[in-house]
């Protein structure tokens, strides 16, 4: 039959047909599925690069802290220049008593001409204010300094009535909206706005600290946040995180972002800012049993301790490592007729902090280390007795301290007259961190804080009946995590905070129930329109960029363990020792061999010339071919540090310093990290650099010319 | 022979430790154990090829009860997987072919209809999800077409930047 036999045909045709058309599915969806599963692995590895290189740059601060003790302990000063020198670094620039601290910030004289068209402010705050402020700010515009200042005080004022622990309910405003850090970063908290809607008597929120640093607009979102906070006190709670803290501000960019916008008064804001930051309260409490702290708890958190301490006496919570000073105790024991041998803080805190008043400012004019520490010592000593004294004074009226007992406590930046349990309280809720396994162990890596298990928080909530943490301090790819079984919610709000790409921000919702919600977000409108490859590859790029920075940083570390794999000096080593020769140098626990194809592009029949390799990496970063290439290696490593110790140096914060003060950091320095550095390769590193303004160094220029990975556009 | 022997251990060494970073990377607790669903992406970022039934069916051996796959036996089953260089790429003619399979008409493309019905109607299902992943990068917006040589290619070169290794 004709026609059935095609029937057939044409039936097995299409049933070969059919069954191509299945097995082409099969290839093409395992061939995707093979493309989309790289792409994850590239994301998470990008990933890691920068959580390790955050971290990483953490321990700058422990490298920091290292430099002042080896100052202090170990290094002899050559001169009476030398000494001076060296003693500015430890000296505070001024501290006030509080009518000192309104006259000095005083903002009345301030006047604010007719040309300003930015916003104004009158107090007491009205709704209206706030709208204005937002529009100014998306604007571009900048609040004028006077109203700045104005609305400091106006903020600490309020600051100082509040509890060390605010009490959110819900039975009130039914909701309650948590965020996490921001840094600087107005378009998350406009979107975070937008899509929530402004603060009011019937949204409640919680800003779970790290306000600053990092991102360009800190300054617009505190302006922003204490208005509010402001306009409606039972609605918007703060709370302090790590980086509302002077000394974090040094290095991580707010007091940079301040003296650029405001030339004039900046000192000023800077000042009253810090006066602010330590009266923000510690933690927030929901319904008494959600409690809401920036970096965590650890085994030794005592609610009913934070609830008592005097919180404002924290101006920084940073400082050197303990020493261990046997020999000073007796003097404090006679001073105080205490037999106990000072638990205290007294004792052990009297480690050379970054700034002490000392009562006469004349330094010791012999040429004896001794002498220049008992000098040091004695100053300290001094600080404490007044402390001291003042301390029995408060501690006998425990509910009226007065005005000025308070006050005068302040007037060292150092709480080395505190307890060192007190001490130890504050820093664990805003430097802790969880970890996976169980116990409490020391935060290394930040340098402060603890790292803190489950069973930590178990037996915390129990102490309490609490229900959960919520905590932020730690940047989640998708902008929230829940970890000790859910009984611990980190909340970050910093989308892009690595690079446009990389996170999520997100914000959580609580209603009676407790239960929280979450709602994602990303700021920045090219990261949707990119595809998902584009956005892993743009994050991906600029992970690698810092990667290969650190690398060159490490050069003559890695030639050493290049060549120690390089037995018969033939220039070689296969990719598998130079993975582990890599991380034994760098110490990042990156996936060395999963990223290697990005980082060495030739290799002969599996051989890596590491030689050639080194000098490509060297040529990426800026030729400064006539600067010592170790020392260039230096200042990369210590980009951070470096800029710290000049900011310090600069107590007027005109980000310049003197031609013979860049000359006695870099001395200090290279003693500390036991490199060669003579007088001329000084001066090659000032004349390379068009920097020099009529004999002070501009170092934000300085620095600016060795940076590699570009800062993000604002 | 112990020459060889030593070649074979070093390279096996080698494997071990390149199979452990991947897991790592993916080990979210730092406890040696990663979720069993997360074992297909990282076999395949070891530069395999294999599709879901060959996934489930290597799950299936060292899967715990749990749903956790432990490191130590990822690690066994993984490195014989590589030595025996299982799971091999799919060439690039023979994905062109497959592609062609599903063009009807030979005209270079194929219409985002066809492509969708084929993807979640047979062969190893995408889902939803992965069905729009894929058309949000392939698809010409303007003519809702895949023209498969141009995202082959494309596919293709961002692979060669990134294969992870040559065993």
């Amino acid at each position: 039959m004709g026609s059935g036999s095609s029937v057939n045909v044409n039936y097995k045709y299409s049933l070969q047909k059919s069954e191509n058309a299945f097995k082409a599915a099969v290839l093409i969806q395992q061939w995707y599925r093979r493309h989309v599963a790289r792409l994850e692995m590239r994301r998470r590895c990008t990933w890691r690069i920068f959580q390790s290189i955050e971290y990483s740059c953490e321990q700058d601060q422990i490298k920091l802290h290292n430099f002042f003790s080896y100052l202090m302990d170990q290094f002899t000063p050559s001169s009476s220049k030398e000494r001076d020198f060296i003693s500015r670094m430890f000296i505070s620039g001024e501290s006030y008593k509080e009518a000192e601290l309104e006259k000095y910030c005083d903002y009345e004289s301030i006047e604010v001409p007719d040309s300003y068209t930015g916003p104004h402010l009158s107090f007491p705050l009205l709704p209206d204010h706030a709208t204005a402020l937002l529009e100014a700010f998306q604007q571009k515009q900048q609040l004028h300094a006077r109203y700045v200042l104005n609305l400091l005080h106006e903020t600490r004022k309020h600051l100082k009535q509040l509890p060390n622990i605010s009490h959110v309910s819900t039975c009130y405003s039914e909701e309650v909206t948590v965020c996490g850090d921001l840094h600087g970063q107005l378009d998350d908290l406009f979107l975070i706005f937008y899509k929530n809607g402004l603060p009011s008597p019937s949204k409640s929120y919680v800003f779970n600290g790290d306000f600053v640093d990092r991102g360009k607009q800190s300054l617009e979102i505190l302006v922003i946040l204490f208005t509010f906070l402001l306009i409606y006190p039972k609605e918007v709670h703060l709370n302090r995180g790590n980086h509302e803290d002077h000394m974090v501000n040094l290095r991580y960019g707010f007091t940079k972002e301040v003296m650029q916008k405001y030339k004039v008064h900046g000192k000023k804001i800077l000042r009253m800012f810090q006066n602010v930051f330590c009266w923000l309260p510690l933690a927030t409490l929901i319904d008494q049993k959600v409690l809401i702290i920036h970096g965590g708890i650890s085994d030794t958190t005592d609610l009913e301790m934070l609830e008592k301490i005097q919180r404002d006496k924290f101006i920084s919570v940073l400082r050197l490592k303990k020493r261990k000073e046997s020999s000073r105790k007796p003097q404090i024991e006679a001073v105080n007729g205490e037999s106990e041998a000072g638990t205290d803080a007294a004792g052990n805190e009297a480690a050379p902090r970054l700034s002490l008043q000392p009562q006469s400012a004349q330094a010791p004019n012999t040429a004896n280390r001794l002498e220049f520490s008992r000098w040091l010592r004695q100053t300290v000593q001094e600080q404490i007795d007044t402390c001291r004294r003042l301390m029995d004074i408060s501690e006998s009226e425990p509910e009226e301290l007065t005005y000025s007992s308070v006050v005068s406590l302040k007037d060292v930046d150092e709480p080395c007259w505190t307890r060192q349990e007190e001490w130890k309280q504050v820093l664990d809720i805003l430097w802790s961190d969880p970890m996976p396994q169980e116990g409490c162990r020391e935060n290394k890596v930040r340098g402060g804080g603890c790292y803190f298990g489950p069973d930590v928080t178990e037996k915390f909530l129990d102490k309490y009946s609490l229900q959960f943490l919520i905590r932020s301090h730690e940047c989640k790819q998708e902008g929230y995590e829940f970890c000790h079984n859910r009984k611990v919610l980190t909340i970050f709000s910093a989308s892009n905070y690595y690079e446009i790409g990389s996170n999520r921000g997100a914000y959580v919702k609580l209603g009676p129930d407790l239960i929280p919600h979450f709602v994602q977000y990303q700021a920045n409108k090219t990261a949707h329109m990119l595809t998902m490859t584009q956005r892993i590859s743009r994050v991906e790029e600029s992970a690698f960029r810092a990667l290969r920075e650190k690398l060159f940083a490490h050069t003559s570390a890695l030639i050493t363990a290049f060549r120690s794999y390089d037995g018969d000096n033939t220039g070689k080593i296969t990719l598998s020792n130079w993975a582990t020769a890599v991380e034994s140098v760098l110490r990042l626990g990156l996936p060395w061999r999963m990223l290697r194809p990005q980082l060495v592009r030739s290799t002969e029949d599996g051989m890596l010339e590491y030689k050639s390799w080194l000098d490509d990496l060297a040529m990426e970063q800026r030729s400064q071919e006539h600067i010592q290439s170790s020392l260039l290696e230096v200042i990369y490593r210590n980009r951070s540090n470096l800029e710290t110790i000049f900011r310090i140096i600069d107590r007027d914060h005109s980000g310049l310093i003197s031609f013979e003060e860049f000359q006695q950091t870099w001395k200090l320095f290279s003693s500390h990290m036991n490199i060669e550095l003579t007088d001329d390769g000084i001066n090659d590193l000032v004349r390379s650099i068009d920097f020099n303004k009529d004999g002070n160094i501009d170092f934000n220029e300085f620095l600016e010319a060795f940076r590699l990975v570009k800062q993000r556009p604002s | 022979m112990a020459e060889q022997e030593k070649g074979r251990d070093g390279l096996i060494a080698e494997i071990e430790k390149k199979i452990t970073e991947a897991f790592e990377v993916f080990d979210r607790e730092s406890n040696k154990t990663v979720d069993g669903r997360e074992i297909g992406c990282i076999i395949r970022s070891l530069g395999c090829f294999p599709n879901e039934a060959e996934v489930q069916e290597l799950l299936a051996k060292i899967e715990e009860p749990d749903g956790f796959v432990h490191l130590e036996n990822f690690l066994r089953v993984m490195t014989e997987v590589l030595l025996d260089r299982r799971f091999q790429p799919i060439p690039e003619d023979v994905i062109l072919h497959a592609f062609e399979a599903l063009d009807e008409n030979k005209c270079g493309y194929i219409t985002k209809e066809d492509l969708v019905k084929h993807l979640t109607e047979e062969g190893e299902r995408f889902t939803q999800e992965e069905m729009e992943d894929m058309l949000v990068v392939a698809l010409d917006p303007e003519t809702n077409t895949l023209h498969y040589r141009d995202y082959r290619t494309k596919l293709v070169v961002d692979e060669t930047k990134i294969f992870p290794f040559n065993v």
